[in-house]
């Protein structure tokens, strides 16, 4: 009775308010011996539900701790972060987490990394197992699925690093990088098939990443972030079109146009990249 | 070792597809055994080398046979009173294994404490360090004293002697997992239990192993010198007996023994090892190729 009425009350909420991810005035202190180090300030960002949006900035510029923030494994040094209309106070479940590095365990298969998940949170173990070859397809782990992580390459690592994440269908998925150490093809051929995820499985995505094209080719929105402390230097809007080919959007006018505003905004830091 | 029939096993079964990874990474205990096989046929071949020296050494007369004897000499010792060089190896081993595993179960009981509550840790390092550093051949007359001439002293000082490397390799192991894992379990709603099962335990076994190898031939060291300093059994003992009776074929009977027990020992950790880390063993060969 109590725990219907504050589903309908949370999902009134969620719809009140409306946003998938709400980061109001926040700021972000770290105290270390030697010194203080002031990550973020005054970041103030909303997310919609389904958006795919893309943090770019300079290294340091506190974009880890940004989705650390969303993740509730981080706690603001003043600020608000809300998921779904509720105060994030410690680690979320409804999350997924992709790290730069897959951090996969190297005693288990891909399967059983996949499954790792579903064991923690202890799902029925029919529907997890069914749900791992649904991922495992859907992302061209065929074959693979007994391997082991020394014997998968670092494309296939990250691969099985996201089926972990997506395992539970959480309504927010934050991904750190995740492409960071792939090579260029590797790279591209992963974006591609990470839109299509996000357009089947309607996820919100955060994405974290160092390639503006990355960004651009993926994300609806783009936060650029100033140099440390980290604030939100300007929200992009990504006008390209919801089914995008590779080739055909990296020669839209509009792409060159949001990666031309990015790269400005960036400044000579990367540009030199 | 009993409270790890609850800690999870990898799985061992080889690959279902038998794909591509099947002619990298051989499951299954067979292929570990046969691989273990593989590699330790070299060590044997240097310890054949050393056998067939030594018989050359004393069949050329290069030194007096009273000094060392030939290896002859030393078999027909062993041969004559099977029964008395049987029961003091059993005597020792029962000491050495006892206190290998009473110095496993501690040990990694107190590194688990000690990763998880840095008071315990400050508090307890200081200590372990004592312990480690006292010398034991000092202290064993004590534990005779207190504990008589039966194997109880030897078997504690076995366990001081393999507890430290354990702990310490355990401690390492523990701390040595990435960050982002521990991040990662907490985003899945893991509990402290269940990630110490899933996650920092396995982790910490490559370096736990590598802890259980030094401290499995410490064990050894650990019986004979409790044996050295009161004892009426046990190899320790025969090897004394021995020396005041300037009897060099039955001493070094007892030493090749003694030696043999804790080579033994340590194979059988190895061999464990590479039961219970397919994924290990798989990446050593792997280095092994790319060295060559
Ligand atoms: N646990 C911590 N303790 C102290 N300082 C920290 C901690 N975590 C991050 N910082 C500091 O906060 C700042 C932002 O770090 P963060 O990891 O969020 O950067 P980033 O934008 O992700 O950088 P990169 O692109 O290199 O990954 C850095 O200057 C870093 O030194
Ligand atoms: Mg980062």
């Amino acid at each position: 009775m109590t725990v219907g009425n504050t589903t309908t009350q949370r999902s009134a909420d969620a719809t009140a308010t409306g946003a998938a991810v709400e980061i109001d005035q926040v700021a972000v202190r770290f105290r270390t011996k030697k010194k203080d180090v002031t990550a973020l300030r005054d970041v103030s960002v909303r997310i919609e539900p389904g958006e795919f949006v893309a943090i770019v900035g300079a290294s340091g510029c506190g974009k880890s701790t940004l989705l650390k923030l969303v993740s509730g494994l981080l706690r603001p040094s003043s600020g608000q972060v809300r998921l779904h209309g509720e105060d994030v106070r410690g680690p979320r479940r409804d999350i997924g987490y992709v790290f730069q590095r897959a951090a996969l365990l190297d005693w288990r298969t891909a399967r059983r990394n996949i499954l790792l998940q579903a064991e923690m949170r202890g799902m029925p173990r029919a529907q997890a197992r069914q749900r791992v070859d649904e991922l495992i397809a859907m992302t061209g782990l065929t074959g693979f699925e007994d391997a082991y992580p020394n014997e998968l390459s670092g494309g296939m690592q990250q691969r099985v690093a996201l089926c972990r994440a997506l395992l539970h269908r959480p309504p927010v998925l934050l991904m750190d990088e995740p492409f960071g150490a792939l090579d260029a093809l590797t790279r591209e051929q992963m974006n591609v098939e990470l839109r299509r995820i996000w357009r089947e499985t309607g996820t919100t995505v955060l994405l974290v990443t160092h390639s503006i094209a990355e960004a651009v080719y993926l994300a609806n929105r783009v936060i650029v972030m100033t140099p440390r402390p980290g604030t939100v230097a300007e929200v992009i809007d990504v006008d390209l079109p919801v089914e995008r080919d590779y080739g055909q959007t990296m020669s839209a006018p509009e792409f060159a146009r949001a990666t031309g505003r990015i790269r400005d905004l960036l400044g000579a830091t990367t540009t030199a990249e | 070792m009993a409270a790890q029939s609850t800690i999870e096993q990898p799985e061992r079964t080889a690959p279902a597809g038998a794909t591509a990874s099947a002619t990298r990474r051989p499951g299954g205990a067979g292929a570990g055994l046969l691989r273990f096989a593989r590699n330790t046929w070299r060590p044997a071949a240097v310890l054949a080398a050393i056998l067939v020296v030594w018989w050359l050494v004393t069949a050329a007369d290069l030194v007096k046979p009273y000094l060392v004897p030939s290896p002859g000499t030393t078999l027909d010792v062993v041969l004559a009173q099977p029964g008395y060089f049987a029961h003091h190896t059993w005597i020792t081993t029962y000491e050495t294994v006892l206190g290998f595993a009473i110095a496993i179960v501690v040990g990694v009981l107190s590194a688990v404490v000690m990763v998880y509550s840095p008071t315990v840790e400050k508090s307890l390092y200081p200590l372990l360090l004592f312990a480690q550093v006292i010398p034991k051949i000092a202290i064993a007359p004590l534990f005779i004293v207190w504990l008589g001439f039966g194997l109880s002293p030897k078997v504690v000082v076995a366990v001081l002697m393999a507890f430290f490397p354990i702990v310490i390799s355990t401690v390492t192991g523990m701390k040595s997992i990435d960050p982002e894992m521990l991040q990662l379990s907490a985003t899945m709603g893991a509990g402290p239990a269940q990630t110490f099962r899933k996650i920092r335990f396995p982790a910490a076994l490559p370096h736990l192993f590598a802890g259980l190898k030094v401290a499995a031939t410490m064990a050894v060291t650990g019986a004979v010198v409790g044996e050295f300093v009161g004892a009426n059994e046990g190899l320790g003992y025969v090897i004394l007996q021995a020396n005041g009776n300037l009897d060099t074929p039955t001493l070094f009977a007892g030493l090749i023994i003694m030696s043999l027990l804790g080579v033994l020992l340590f194979v059988v950790v190895e061999l464990l090892e590479y039961l219970v880390l397919p994924w290990q063993a798989s990446r050593r060969t792997d280095a092994t190729t790319t060295t060559l």
